[in-house]
């Protein structure tokens, strides 16, 4: 039961909003140390997880070539592209991306998407442009706000699409555990199926408040200037 | 066989990279310290191959890991200057471009998606073309260098410098919490040797009313959920809670039909993902690549989700597995 005071170290770390990195490394050598593990094993256990993890941080190896479609004016042209088209709001926008991202990852394109990828160069300055021509000049906290939608239009999406694929890790994760535990044969295409009740859930709710953004927007500016010119903190355009 | 441990190479070369471009830059705040964090960074890559293989003491890994995490908490890296086109400049940009600077964006998941779905399987001798299980990552890898030659033959930037600079632009957004992840991975493997899994099995065994069925689908959903934000990871919690609710009781004791069930209680868990910030590389990340004052932003437009969500999942589970 100790062992738990890890957990509380974690919990109380990031209420706090201290460094995570050190959190993090002080509940690993709590856990660690309660448990009666010697100093040398618990630096050979993050030694080897860290090692066997460097997977995660893979999509670091995208960062030069978007960096450098930066440079020439993608989120500009991503920009450009959407004060075309007349009658698209950032709701509807990122409604939309939710329902490609998740039907794409249901038919296991999940590289289609991603924050480094997708999210920051073009569904971020795409969804700004379309609450510009609504709104007006975006204040820092709309700012904020749509950005922190479209990456959850993305995470959502990838979350509750991923699932309906059959070969998606999270079901080679299900049916190989059950199977060895106890025994059974457990069909990876019958759990695949059966993520689709919940998909649709997450389609319709995370959609559905995509959606309502466009009014939340509104009051936000309402708020932030009362007199119907919002508050004009930058265009934003080089983001 | 294409293997793997090329592409964890290929992103400690870029480590590296960073580390000689924040060396050279001169105007950086402590740009010694922060070379120091990349490039022991590098070393961790490399050298992790060594550790996986067993052909080196996975200790030295564990030093280096703690030496990041100490650099970290004395705020490094800290950013370079940031040598990029102006605001101007870039609609210049753009209006002479056009739609073809969505080619290399656009390159990267083709790429991806072939290795992924399509030579995922493809023989290659007596194995397979692409190392067993690391499709994704290599597909991945090569599709940001395919990206890469096709946007320079693009823009013809005049350097080859020019795409890390950029590259290390965004780095610098990032900062530590490129590697979060990672740490939080090795966080799980920690928890699970010292028997956290153990504890909160004790105590999901000590609050369950036994004989309720809709109670036992609210602990096995509600507990993915809370065990999954601790961890960050419902992978970590499936095998804990389908050991403590979902086989004994909703399988075996109330006959539940184990594909919805254990289905069901996965996407549970990805509920508790939605609002956790264990679960970095999904929450904290995304908010420190759009460079979001508030690095919950993410977290806090998904939670007003997930909480519906998840009474969904318990009304799926609850309707749908059991025999009536």
């Amino acid at each position: 039961m100790w062992v738990l005071l890890a957990v509380a170290v974690v919990i109380v770390g990031f209420a706090l909003r201290l460094n995570a990195m050190l959190v993090v490394t002080v509940a690993g050598i709590t856990a660690g140390l309660i448990s009666g593990m010697t100093p040398m094993r618990i630096l050979e256990t993050f030694g080897t997880g860290f090692a066997g993890s460097r997977s995660v941080t893979v999509f670091i190896v995208v960062l030069p070539v978007i960096g450098l479609i930066e440079r020439y004016g993608l989120q500009h042209q991503a920009r450009r592209m959407i004060s075309r088209l007349a009658g698209l709001t950032v709701g509807r926008l990122l409604a939309a991306y939710l329902l490609v991202r998740q039907g794409t990852a249901a038919l296991g394109l999940m590289a289609v998407g991603g924050p480094a990828q997708a999210v920051r160069p073009i569904v971020a300055p795409m969804s700004e442009a379309a609450a510009e021509r609504r709104h007006g000049p975006l204040s820092e906290p709309m700012r904020e706000k749509i950005r922190s939608y479209a990456a959850s239009a993305d995470t959502v999406g990838l979350f509750f699409g991923e699932d309906i694929f059959v070969a998606v890790g999270s079901i080679l994760l299900i049916t190989g555990f059950v199977d060895t535990t106890y025994h059974l044969k457990l069909d990876a295409l019958q759990v695949a199926l059966w993520a689709i009740p919940t998909a649709i859930c997450a389609l319709l709710i995370h959609g559905a408040r995509m959606l309502w953004l466009d009014r939340s927007l509104g009051r936000l500016a309402g708020a932030g200037a009362p007199a119907g010119e919002p508050e004009a903190v930058t265009t934003g355009a080089g983001r | 066989m294409i293997k793997v441990e090329w592409f964890y190479w290929l992103v400690a070369a870029f480590f590296l990279v960073v580390a000689v471009v924040r060396l050279t830059d001169r105007e950086a705040p402590r740009r010694h310290a922060s070379a120091a964090f990349w490039a022991l960074l590098a070393f961790t890559f490399v050298y992790g191959s060594a550790v996986t293989a067993g052909a080196g003491p996975a200790w030295v890994e564990g030093l280096a890991v703690i030496g990041l995490a100490v650099l970290a908490g004395f705020g490094l890296p800290r950013k370079g200057t940031e040598r990029t086109t102006s605001d101007a400049e870039r609609e210049r940009l753009a209006s002479r471009f056009g739609p073809k600077l969505f080619i290399p964006a656009l390159v990267v998941p083709g790429v991806a998606v072939v290795f992924g779905a399509l030579l995922a399987n493809v023989k290659h001798g007596d194995g397979l073309l692409l190392e067993k299980g690391s499709a994704t990552v290599i597909g991945l890898g090569v599709a940001a260098v395919v990206a890469l030659v096709v946007a320079m033959l693009m823009f013809r930037p005049g350097s080859v410098a020019v795409p890390f600079q950029e590259g290390d632009r965004l780095l610098g957004h990032i900062g530590w919490a490129a590697i979060l992840p990672q740490f939080l991975a090795t966080l799980g493997l920690l928890f699970q040797a010292a028997g956290v899994g153990d504890a909160v099995k004790g105590i999901t065994d000590g609050i369950l009313p036994k004989g309720s069925l809709v109670a036992a689908v609210i602990v096995y959903c509600v507990g993915m959920a809370l065990f999954t934000m601790v961890m960050g990871n419902a992978f970590a919690a499936f095998p804990v809670m389908t050991a403590a609710v979902g086989w004994p009781l909703l399988v075996q004791q109330f006959h539940g039909q184990p594909a919805v069930v254990f289905a069901v209680g996965m996407l549970a868990g990805f509920c508790g993902t939605l609002c956790t910030p264990m679960a970095a590389n999904f929450n904290l990340v995304p908010a420190a690549l759009l460079e979001l004052k508030d690095t919950y932003g993410p977290i806090k437009a998904q939670v007003p989700t997930a909480i519906p969500l998840l009474a969904c999942n318990v009304a799926v589970m609850a309707v749908f597995a059991f025999p009536r």
